[in-house]
């Protein structure tokens, strides 16, 4: 009896300890965020770092959001097919396929590939950066740090994602749309021409804005994450790894606020 | 062993009018429990090369940090080029710190950047002295010819070796033609042939410029040889000052130990 007593009473210590350590993170991260959009907003803006910055991140993710894209498309499109067909609705599946890509799907898991990508590229590159001492050496040649690094890859995130977001649809949509001419004998035009008429204002905005959001979490979990890494070079990998674990847990916090709200405005 | 610092701080100081460049006093810092530095005192004057050697771990490094502002310490003060660093606002700060120079212990070069960027890199806050792209030009070759690497403009860091490194290194430290250059550690991890040219070409940049020097290092020889005066950093506070002649001569045991083969 006595041991479990203990492993009980050790357990619920460990959770609580847990739960504050969360919640404390939560803080850091929200005070990161305020000292964010404090810098971002003070001149001098460093632009060229901006670009070179949005550069990296379309660059580093492009190519494997084309291809999880194309995949997702064939796949939602194949495993749908023989339901729709059941119920005499094969016709619809453009509409269907088109809706829930632009809604969900594609911002969703672009924004999953990127935080596997971005975020801990972020976490790594700042991190090593800072073991290293690059960042106190610009702090000392009177470059804001914070500024030229931090502010500039959460901005690129911010404005590259929806982009990103954009490609993933399209591909995906291409993927579906294959699936349907081999199998079901509808001309890409077609296709396409249903997809577009089906997608109303009220699925395209939503998706963008949340793009926005997801990018905006994607940069800043990366960039605290690797701005403040502990001494030591194990220090780096753990930047990296828990930036994408703490990006990928936001991201499902932000889509379920983001579908919330839009739901709100549907009703109205 | 209050005894031998007094005796020995009474000789350095003695007839010294020499205008102060840097003065550290009573300075504290702690991390959690552990107690880094425990009232440490320090002056450096114009045209000085002053050694502080400890122990690793010590709090060399931390000390050098209080000192341009990386940190901040818990308590004491902190005067550099005649201004009290931790009162200071970042716009101050900053334009101070175009006159210090600070070589990182591992180098710190930026990683993404070619050897050129990395020297034009303090220039950006200047915008006005260096407006050209072909301004900083001079300036870069000048510092890179200094320290024997006029060769390796666009290269990147990690093409370099090691004591490259630490020589571009130092090319960036004094490419603003800075006042007062901060050495944190310029020889360690470098083979003695190497560490030899550092301490080589840190002494001739002294004599060109008329710089004064704030040198960290463990390294005894680094000392022996560029040494005018020597802190001895023992227990967080400056155990030991003088002369390298002065110091080796001491009886205390812990001073000893530095200078025991
Ligand atoms: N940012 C920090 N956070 C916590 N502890 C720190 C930090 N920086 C330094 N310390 C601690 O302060 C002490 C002194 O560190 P410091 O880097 O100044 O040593 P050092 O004298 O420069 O040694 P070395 O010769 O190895 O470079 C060490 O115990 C170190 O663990
Ligand atoms: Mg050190």
């Amino acid at each position: 009896m006595r041991p479990n007593k203990d492993l009980g009473m050790a357990f619920t210590v460990q959770i609580i300890h847990k739960t504050k350590e969360f919640f404390i993170e939560i803080g850091d991260l929200s005070y990161f965020a305020i000292r964010f959009f404090k810098q971002a907003v003070r001149p001098p803006f460093e632009f060229k770092e901006l670009l070179k910055q949005c550069y990296q991140v379309g660059n580093r993710s492009l190519l494997l959001v084309m291809a999880t894209g194309f995949i997702i498309g064939l796949v939602l499109t194949l495993q749908t097919r023989p339901t729709l067909i059941e119920f005499g609705a094969v016709s619809w599946m453009p509409n269907m396929v088109g809706i829930s890509i632009v809604r969900e799907v594609g911002p969703v898991i672009t924004a999953l590939i990127c935080s596997g990508r971005i975020a801990s590229g972020f976490g790594a590159e700042l991190g090593s950066m800072r073991v290293t001492e690059q960042i106190d050496a610009m702090e000392v040649s009177g470059t804001n740090p914070f500024k030229y690094l931090v502010v500039t890859r959460i901005l690129a995130a911010t404005l590259m994602l929806p982009l990103l977001v954009i490609f993933g649809d399209l591909i995906a949509l291409f993927g579906s749309s294959l699936v349907e001419f081999t199998k079901g004998n509808v001309s890409f035009r077609l296709y396409f021409n249903t997809v577009f008429e089906a997608l109303s204002y009220g699925d395209l905005v939503p998706a963008t804005i949340k793009s926005f959001f997801f990018g905006f979490v994607i940069g800043l979990t990366g960039c605290y994450k690797g701005y403040n890494t502990g001494r030591g070079t194990a220090g780096v990998g753990i930047a990296a790894n828990t930036a994408v674990v703490m990006a990928s847990l936001l991201l499902f916090v932000v889509d379920f606020i983001a579908v919330f709200v839009s739901d709100i405005f549907y009703e109205l | 062993m209050s005894e031998v610092k007094e005796k020995i701080v009474s000789t350095v100081d003695a007839g010294t009018t020499r205008e102060v460049v840097v003065r550290l006093r009573d300075l504290y810092k702690s991390f959690g429990d552990n107690k880094v530095l425990n009232g440490f005192n320090m002056v450096l004057h114009k045209g000085e090369n002053l050694v502080v050697m400890g122990k690793s771990g010590s709090g060399k490094s931390v000390m050098i940090k209080c000192l341009v502002g990386l940190m901040s310490p818990d308590s004491g003060i902190v005067e550099v080029l005649g201004k009290n660093i931790v009162t200071m606002d970042q716009e101050d700060l900053d334009e101070l710190r175009s006159d210090i120079g600070f070589l990182f212990q591992g180098s710190a070069l930026y990683d993404s950047m070619t050897v050129r960027e990395n020297l034009e890199f303090p220039m950006r806050r200047h915008k006005g002295r260096f407006k050209g792209v072909n301004d900083t030009l001079p300036l870069v070759r000048e510092a890179l010819e200094n320290v024997g690497l006029a060769h390796t403009m666009d290269l990147m860091p990690e093409e370099l070796s090691g004591g490259m490194k630490r020589r571009v290194a130092l090319a960036r430290a004094i490419i603003l033609k800075p006042k007062l250059i901060l050495y944190d550690e310029p020889t360690s991890g470098l083979d003695p042939i190497t560490a030899k040219e550092i301490i080589g070409l840190m002494r001739s940049i002294q004599k060109k410029y008329g710089t004064s020097a704030l040198i960290i290092t463990h390294d005894v020889d680094c000392a022996r040889v560029i040494s005018e005066r020597m802190v001895l950093l023992v227990d967080g506070i400056n155990y030991a000052e003088g002369t390298y002649e002065e110091l080796v001569a001491a009886t205390d045991p812990k001073i000893n130990a530095f200078f025991k083969k």
